[in-house]
């Protein structure tokens, strides 16, 4: 077969990433720590042009002998990727430069781990699988790292290291089981021979397991979550909690529905177990906490578990309820973080919830905000949050899991109790301080998100028809 | 008798095995983990390369490769967040890394 080069279109997304990173750190490294702004500017641009380029290309593809695929679901799910990385990134720039932490590098890392998300939700067999993900996490470790004069941000990034290697590591340990004992890393191929569940290929599925549910800060993976979500600087915190989870949530169904569809039965024991675990701990772990990331990192763990509660369900309405939960977890994370990058007062950031005493009277608007996806967090009706869970806990009751839902629906009870305080110390709380006022990106970025989990009841089809071809694209 | 796979597979287990305990046990030094690290890795290149062998299929051997790159790679930016670390602790022991706590 001759290759031609316009074989690649499809990952032609991909590759601009690739080529944009590499010319950004040369043009950085000529142009000295001034080109800052002007390397944010162009990584943003570069962001930009992929998720055009994803919207655009074609819609269904397969390169290299099958390690690249692109079909519907890859395609929703890189959109959302690179709508959290590029927003993420355009917050990320005014915060770091006040904070004195801006370097060109963030940004390229930036564009390097999310080269990493995009090979990896387009994964069509382990290695591919591996690389994309490394690329992913590596670029993650530096860049919790980011504030390298602080204790904290060092220690995140240390943290974050030690148990991601970990993870990589029993991740390609189950691989190379289910390698030998299928005799292929091709998705389609290790579902065509997994047909019968051999003691081999359960090892192998319980390390592989382990491995994806680190990366989505699953209970009993998630220790690393909030000590890096604390410790990190608060734009790489935003970063963590939106885009590398729907990448890493995209290739765990990946595997779970491409690459192993005759053994949902051992499976979906795994993934239960887990989705349980994280929903409970995530509801009553930050039931104590004060400090504002810390405890939107025990929400993340409990969001991981309710979007789980979908996988465990196995069919192609799970499938789509997964979809469903992470775009709106996006949204809903989003805007949180939008909020708490701009907690700062004349001495500088603050990160306690109490800090957020009296908003309703000092800014109203933000308070009412980030209250509406406070309570979309906690999934009151009708707002976004309830509908993600409704579409997750339908699909489990559907497939008869009805414990999970029972368990859910309870935990999720629980979880109200904490994004609920918040909404009482801004609204009943005597007034602390003001905090400055919040820059553009920041408050376009919370108004998005804020409107749309408080309107995307009145029209969710748009949303659940891409979510619902998506899905069909796996099964 | 001769050596075949269910040795090489053997001796990865209890490599495998060790670099985990490594990570777990140890509370003297973080070099010691990113060793540990490295020999998880390498049980699983055995793991590879020993099953390529078997089923006469390269994959496996080109899997090897890979993951062989990336500890490199791995390996270099643990040792950078570690020196940076270091810079700023002013220790690298295990019982050090406590700052944050919850």
């Amino acid at each position: 077969m001759i290759f031609t080069l316009s074989a690649l279109g499809p990952a032609l997304p991909e590759l601009l990433l690739a080529v944009s990173a590499v010319i950004l750190i040369l043009f950085g490294a000529i142009a000295g720590p001034k080109s800052t702004d002007t390397v944010n500017g162009l990584a943003l641009a570069a962001i930009f042009a992929a998720l055009v380029l994803v919207i655009l290309g074609p819609s269904e593809a397969t390169l290299f002998n099958g390690s690249f695929q692109l079909d519907a679901y890859a395609r929703f799910l890189k959109v959302l990727a690179l709508l959290a990385a590029g927003s993420t990134l355009a917050m990320s720039v005014d915060w770091l430069k006040v904070e004195k932490q801006a370097r060109f590098e963030f940004a390229i890392l930036v564009i390097l781990s999310t080269l990493g998300m995009m090979m990896l939700i387009s994964a069509g067999d382990l290695i591919a699988l591996y690389m994309g993900l490394e690329l992913m996490s590596l670029a993650l470790y530096v860049v919790a790292a980011n504030n390298r004069d602080s204790v904290r941000s060092t220690e995140a990034g240390l943290k974050y290291f030690v148990l991601g290697a970990l993870s990589s590591g029993m991740l390609l340990y189950g691989a190379s089981l289910i390698y030998g004992f299928t005799g292929s890393v091709n998705f389609l191929h290790i579902a065509a021979a997994a047909q019968e569940p051999t003691l081999g290929l359960i090892f192998g599925i319980v390390f592989i397991f382990a491995g994806l549910c680190f990366k989505v800060s699953a209970v009993p993976f998630h220790m690393w979550t909030p000590d890096v979500y604390e410790g990190a600087p608060t734009p790489v915190t935003t970063f963590f909690a939106g885009a590398p989870k729907v990448a890493a949530m995209a290739v765990f169904v990946r595997v779970a529905i491409e690459a192993l569809p005759h053994v949902v039965h051992q499976w979906q024991q795994i993934v239960v177990f887990v989705s349980i675990a994280s929903m409970l701990l995530g509801s009553f772990a930050a039931i104590g906490q004060r400090n504002i990331k810390r405890l939107m990192a025990y929400s993340s763990i409990g969001h991981m578990g309710y979007a789980l509660v979908g996988l465990a369900a196995g069919t192609e309405q799970g499938v789509r309820g997964v979809l469903v939960y992470m775009t709106i977890y996006v949204a809903m994370t989003l805007g949180t973080f939008a909020c708490i990058l701009s907690m700062r007062r004349k001495e500088g950031m603050v990160e306690n919830y109490d800090d957020l005493a009296g908003l309703a009277r000092t800014s109203p608007v933000k308070a009412f905000l980030l209250a509406a996806l406070m309570f979309s967090l906690a999934g009151i009706p009708p707002l976004a949050g309830f509908l993600a869970k409704y579409y997750v806990f339908l699909a489990a009751i559907q497939a008869g899991l009805y414990t999970l839902a029972v368990i859910g629906v309870l935990s999720s009870v629980v979880g109200a109790f904490y994004y609920l305080r918040i909404v009482k110390v801004m609204y009943f709380d005597e007034p602390a301080e003001a905090f400055e006022p919040m820059p553009t990106e920041l408050r376009a970025v919370l108004g998005i998100a804020g409107l749309f989990t408080l309107l995307f009841f009145v029209y969710p089809a748009p949303l659940l028809a891409a979510a619902g071809a998506a899905a069909r694209a796996l099964f | 008798m001769g050596i075949g796979l269910p040795h090489y597979l053997t001796v990865a287990a209890i490599l495998f095995t060790l670099g985990t305990l490594g990570i777990f046990l140890n509370r003297k030094n973080v070099i010691v983990i990113l060793m540990s690290v490295e020999l998880i890795l390498l049980a699983v290149n055995i793991n590879f390369v020993a099953f390529s062998a078997f089923l006469g299929n390269i994959t496996g051997q080109i899997f090897a490769l890979f993951v062989l790159t990336v500890a490199a790679a791995e390996a270099a930016i643990g040792l950078a967040i570690l020196v940076v670390f270091y810079r700023n602790r002013g220790s690298i022991a295990v019982e050090d890394i406590n700052t944050m706590k919850g």
